[in-house]
């Protein structure tokens, strides 16, 4: 572990106040994701720990604020600060499981396409065209109208947009992989393909796809807002930041602004930890820029 | 010695045709190459850049990509015909009967990988030794190659090696599994003056204590002459001349073969002005009629410009393709 606190990424980490505001932000919704419902006396889930006569109360530095309630309550008494909490979680579960998924799918195609070459490539890779030509959100809302929401149509459509950009990657740079003599040379080895791809193609392609795959969670976690905001993500029995934003929204304008204003802060401060800290980590791994 | 397979011959190629199908045309970069090469001997495959030199390695390994193809000819490997093998057999004989160095170190290895794992690598392919027995054959073959603390280097990675020993290294993986045949592709053009003779003088040591053969492929005629036995030298993906090494560089018949010797500088004479080739090597898609060389050739005759010459029988052990063949005595 000494050999991490004296490498050159441990150095120019601990002199970069963007790493470290990002993944301090990181930091503070991992710790709210794992031990969240410890932190809360309320469930805002269960109906029997909820009083109707505890809704619409304002943030506690507001008059009428409750202590009880720090950040106020939405109309059904629910605490805004426990619906954070809990809603964290789910929108940092779906962008994580998302964000593996299309990095596996994205990751293997990109391999395959770019390794075999041909028809298997033009084939992959006219799927992935045909893709990016259609807006995420277009695919999603397509998706979900067609089989319906819940949190694993979510990561379906999800997936179904976020493997492309890790395919194009992985095929890129797999094409000037196969073209080294270290390739040549396992090949004149006898190496089977499967081997080839998986001992030296793979580990030499990976690097990229870290700086992606971080960056993408905060991508897939707007983009999940932005579908259960529309009515077409998240089922309401679990609902995400986005969720919480659309519930508040009906009543944002009567001036009942922290039912829907606190979850969107949330949702900010994520991705803006998230992509800090996927800007140092690009500056980081890329090794033109050093 | 050259002409019939005996048995002492470990490899017999005959005939070997491979093809680049190509919206162009079709690039006949081996056209009917044949040699053989007997157990322990090394074999100079000679030429310019372009001659076909490393696609006659590369067809022998049934490693041609598409657009390639290997069209016709055989490659016997103790009588087995390798252009006749499925991929499976072919994996088998790839590093194990048969391994390649490749011409530039500094690419040739995995920077990721350790250079134990990846001579371990080929050992748990092609042996059943145990981790310890694999273990104690790469820090051996690490030794033999010159390589100190070898079981300390064996955790070490590429970049932490130089040019040359990293080709030590390379030629150690291409020698691990005892191989019959070394297929070097310009082994030492990447490497220092100094270096180059070290790594020539270790791959002779090496191929001499464990009875392999070598095809040494290059274009520079003073590292072949230093190592080979005999030598085939290619142009056009055709071979011009062959013959035993001495006698080659000695009494060249082709004149291409004269042109090659003569475009080395000679130390003795050092303000003699540098003999070069004229012109360049013709299109390959679009050859002339009659003999490939003849627009550069300063024999050429009308003759040359109609008909091709076969590879005929200058003396007992020299063959070249060429209807006015240089005589023991003539200079081009």
């Amino acid at each position: 572990m000494t050999g991490f606190f004296q490498s050159e990424f441990f150095h120019n980490y601990s002199r970069s106040a963007s790493a470290i505001i990002g993944s301090a932000l990181m930091l503070t919704f991992a710790v709210a994701v794992i031990a969240g419902p410890f932190l809360v006396a309320q469930n805002p889930y269960d109906i029997a720990a909820l009083n109707l006569m505890d809704s619409y109360k304002p943030p506690v530095w507001l008059d009428g604020g409750d202590p009880q309630f720090p950040l106020g309550t939405d109309g059904q008494g629910r605490d805004v600060w426990a619906s954070i909490l809990y809603g964290a979680r789910i929108s940092v579960f779906i962008g994580l499981v998302a964000m593996i998924a299309s990095c596996t799918i994205g990751t293997l195609l990109g391999l395959i396409a770019g390794f075999y070459g041909g028809i298997v490539d033009s084939v992959i890779m006219r799927i992935a065209d045909i893709q990016l030509s259609f807006p995420s959100i277009l695919i999603a809302l397509f998706l979900m109208s067609a089989v319906g929401t819940g949190v694993d149509k979510v990561l379906i459509a999800l997936t179904a947009v976020g493997w492309v950009v890790y395919a194009r990657t992985v095929r890129g740079s797999t094409l000037s992989e196969i073209k080294k003599e270290y390739v040549q040379a396992a090949k004149v080895a006898g190496l089977p393909n499967t081997a080839i791809i998986r001992k030296h193609v793979l580990p030499n392609v990976l690097t990229p796809l870290i700086v992606i795959a971080t960056i993408q969670v905060g991508t897939f976690v707007l983009i999940e807002a932005s579908l259960s905001f529309l009515g077409v993500g998240v089922p309401i029995t679990q609902p995400s930041l986005g969720l919480l934003i659309k519930n508040g929204f009906d009543v944002l304008f009567s001036g009942l602004w922290w039912t829907s204003v606190f979850p969107g802060v949330a949702i900010m401060m994520l991705v803006f930890g998230i992509n800090l800290f996927g800007d140092f980590l690009r500056d980081e791994l890329n090794p033109r820029l050093k | 010695m050259m002409a019939t397979a005996t048995d002492n011959t470990l490899l017999d190629v005959r005939d070997l045709r491979t093809y680049f199908h190509t919206f162009s045309g079709t690039v006949k970069a081996v056209n009917g190459v044949s040699f053989q090469i007997g157990k322990g001997e090394v074999m100079g495959l000679v030429g310019e850049s372009g001659g076909g030199k490393s696609v006659v390695g590369f067809s022998i390994l049934g490693l041609i990509d598409s657009p390639g193809q290997i069209m016709g000819g055989e490659i016997l490997l103790n009588g087995e015909d390798l252009a006749q093998a499925g991929e499976e057999r072919l994996r088998q004989i790839r590093g194990r009967e048969i391994s390649m160095v490749f011409q530039d170190p500094m690419t040739s290895l995995n920077p990721l990988h350790t250079v134990g794992q990846q001579m371990d690598e080929v050992l748990r392919l092609h042996t059943d030794l145990d981790a310890d027995a694999r273990h104690r054959a790469c820090v051996e073959m690490l030794e033999s190659v010159g390589i100190s603390r070898a079981a300390e280097r064996l955790s070490a990675y590429p970049h932490q090696f130089s040019g040359g020993m990293r080709q030590r290294v390379v030629i150690a993986i291409a020698m691990l599994a005892r191989p019959r045949l070394i297929i070097a592709d310009e082994p030492t053009t990447a490497l220092d003056v100094t270096i180059q003779s070290q790594i020539l003088k270790l791959m002779r040591r090496q191929i001499a204590e464990k009875g392999a053969s070598m095809i040494l492929i290059t274009h520079d005629l003073a590292v072949v002459s230093e190592m080979a036995d005999h030598i085939t030298v290619l142009y056009c993906g055709k071979v011009v001349e062959r013959g035993r090494t001495r006698d080659l560089i000695e009494a060249p018949a082709h004149p291409y073969t004269r042109g090659l010797i003569d475009s080395i500088p000679d130390p003795a004479n050092p303000h003699a002005r540098l003999k070069q080739i004229p012109g360049t090597v013709p299109d390959i898609r679009n050859l002339p009629k009659g003999c490939n060389f003849r627009d550069r050739c300063p024999r050429a005759q009308a003759r040359c410009a109609e008909e091709e010459p076969e590879l005929h029988p200058q003396n007992a052990a020299q063959w070249a393709a060429c209807h006015y063949p240089l005589q023991p005595g003539d200079s081009a």
